[in-house]
């Protein structure tokens, strides 16, 4: 079995701790936006619905662009982040973390919207009249039945993560150690000669990194998610 | 004791209903689209009402004067849905404990073990609710409302999606929580069959109103088609006591203070009370006593009303005692034998006819 070199495992180390970080941040914020777009009538829904989908029509380079000129480091807001929280983004594998989530909230949203959508919601006024709370009621049914939707949508956002190359690159560039995840590396093998075989390795592991983690949101699904059946006759 | 008065729009439709009534079990009768539900919506508070107040064992849970609404939660009324609605994703023991749970252990009187026992659930405690058949998760549903520790329990059509031995079994589980735990009970039916059967008083809703309140013999013999579907089928409701068990016939006789009733065997003991239901297409007249017959219950009395359906059959009502009884006779009978109010007739009712369901 070929055995990897520290610079690949750093890539694949990095490009792990990007998609994971990425997934996990936007999980809570995907499920409150996912919530309100499938159950709340709200004034601004449509517009909502519009910039939560925008990184799905837009290329990926001008969300990059957009983060790097709202978000760098004299940005309008990258600015306020530094000098009030000491936070930075910019050319931080932080940064790259965010581009992934952004890009990969839309894909996110629509599994974890669908899958609410798809609740009977008597479910939860059943629930009430037992004696749920409405948060209770939110965390003891809604969720659980929401699972489903939401480990696929995690699993989208974190496959995005993973192969997220323009935004990435124009917002954080390609600075090996910090920010050059695995696409980015490959990208940069094929750029030098006799660059081919590490670009080729490197492929292969992204591979098996995604199917890994296809087989892995399967093994959830199967685990923790019923099949919502429906409780009629 | 529950005290309903809501008031309530939707669209056309206009919803007034009001009645106060206290009684081991209530039924609440009218046609589909009567507004039924939308009554014990409001009681559980999933609906709210735009005017009205809502006052169950003496406690206030809406009043839209004293700006009250007590939330869902902490109504305590338990509500058992015509589909049942357990959780899909949690087996029957957390379904049957979820309200339970959220109950203050210094309010719990009813214990898990006692529900499980009365409602026959043991077997099923650790399955899912996707493999229960439609009784079964009926079952579960009651047990799931109970242990959220109810002030009353309120049941919206619970039996319309089973079929007829089903719902037989859950009618016999109602009565044995209405004999054991003493927890008031509102039925929401549109059959007049199970309404009778299960229910002490009546409230019929018709159109939004409520046009009739009382005991369920008076109630259903005072029924007509006006307030229920158009396939009614009357029924007399007559309570009874059993004096006599005839062993060898496998017959019993009952009594009431029009006379006496022979039915086939009804399981249970001498001077019990049996509430008879019986059909009015199980009901023949006569004008004469009729001799040489394999009838054995000739019951004379006197018209009281007649009813013309508009089809073949014209329903005539005859007071025997205290009771009335109603017979469904064909428009060419009814003509030949020249029946009219106040006329002296005996009303024939075949035993056989009887079956156990006609007793309760």
């Amino acid at each position: 079995m070929p055995t990897l070199t520290a610079t690949e495992l750093q890539i694949i180390a990095l490009s792990l701790r990007v998609a994971l970080v990425s997934m996990l941040c936007s999980l809570p914020l995907a499920i409150v936006v996912a919530y309100a777009l499938a159950r709340l009538d709200f004034p601004g829904k449509t517009l909502v619905d519009a910039i939560v989908h925008l990184p799905l029509v837009l290329p990926p380079v001008v969300v990059g662009f957009a983060l790097l000129v709202l978000l760098g480091r004299h940005g309008p807001i990258g600015s306020i982040l530094e000098q009030w929280f000491g936070i930075v983004f910019a050319f931080r594998w932080t940064g790259a973390a965010l581009a992934s989530a952004i890009m990969g909230f839309p894909l996110m949203i629509r599994a974890i919207r669908l899958s609410i959508a798809a609740i009977d919601r008597r479910l939860e006024v059943a629930a009430r009249t037992l004696g749920g709370s409405p948060p209770w009621v939110f965390v003891s049914v809604t969720l659980p039945l929401a699972l489903p939707g939401i480990i696929t949508g995690s699993l989208l956002s974190f496959a995005r993560g993973l192969g997220e190359f323009g935004a990435t690159i124009t917002f954080v560039s390609n600075i090996p150690g910090e920010t050059q995840t695995l696409p980015l590396a490959i990208y940069s093998f094929t750029q030098v000669p006799g660059g081919d075989v590490p670009a080729l390795r490197l492929s292969i592991i992204a591979v098996i990194l995604s199917i890994v983690a296809l087989v892995a949101s399967e093994w959830l699904t199967r685990r923790f998610a019923t099949v919502h059946v429906d409780d009629r006759r | 004791m529950i005290d309903v008065d809501v008031e309530q729009r939707f669209g056309a439709f206009e919803l007034a209903v009001r009645f106060a009534v206290d009684a081991p079990i209530v039924g609440l009768f009218g046609a589909s689209g009567a507004g039924k539900t939308s009554v014990v919506n409001a009681i559980a508070g999933i609906a709210k009402p735009a005017r009205g107040a809502i006052v169950i064992n003496g406690t206030r849970l809406f009043d839209s004067a004293q700006r009250i609404d007590v939330p869902p939660e902490r109504r305590r009324i338990g509500y058992v849905f015509q589909d049942a609605l357990l959780f899909p994703h949690l087996d029957v023991q957390s379904n049957l404990l979820y309200g339970q749970r959220l109950c203050p252990a210094a309010d719990r009187f009813i214990e898990s073990a006692r529900i499980i026992a009365l409602l026959g659930l043991h077997a099923l405690l650790e399955r899912r609710p996707a493999t229960l058949s439609g009784g079964e998760r009926q079952r579960v549903a009651i047990g799931r409302a109970l242990l959220a520790q109810p002030r009353i329990l309120l049941m919206d059509e619970p039996l319309a999606a089973l079929d007829v031995p089903r719902k037989r079994e859950i009618l016999t589980y109602i009565e044995r929580l209405r004999d054991e735990l003493h927890i008031p009970i509102v039925y929401v039916s549109h059959s007049i069959e199970e309404i009778t059967r299960i229910a002490d008083t009546i409230v019929v809703v018709a159109n939004g109103r409520c046009t009739s309140v009382g005991d369920a013999q008076t109630v259903a013999n005072a029924l007509d088609a006006s307030s229920t579907d158009d396939h009614y089928d009357p029924v007399s409701v007559i309570d009874t006591r059993i004096v006599a068990q005839d062993m060898r016939y496998r017959l019993t006789t009952l009594a009431f203070d029009g006379g006496e009733l022979v039915v086939p065997a009804v399981d249970a003991l001498p001077r019990d009370r049996v509430r008879a239901r019986i059909r009015a297409r199980d009901v023949s007249l006569a004008i004469g006593r009729p001799t040489g017959i394999s009838i054995l219950n000739v019951l004379p009395g006197v018209v009281t009303k007649i009813r013309v359906t508009g089809g073949p059959a014209v329903d005539v009502s005859v007071a025997v005692g205290n009771a009335t009884l109603t017979a469904r006779i064909t428009q060419r009978s009814f003509e030949e034998l020249g029946i009219h109010d106040d006329m002296y007739v005996h009303a024939l009712v075949k035993a056989v006819s009887l079956e156990q369901q006609n007793f309760a």
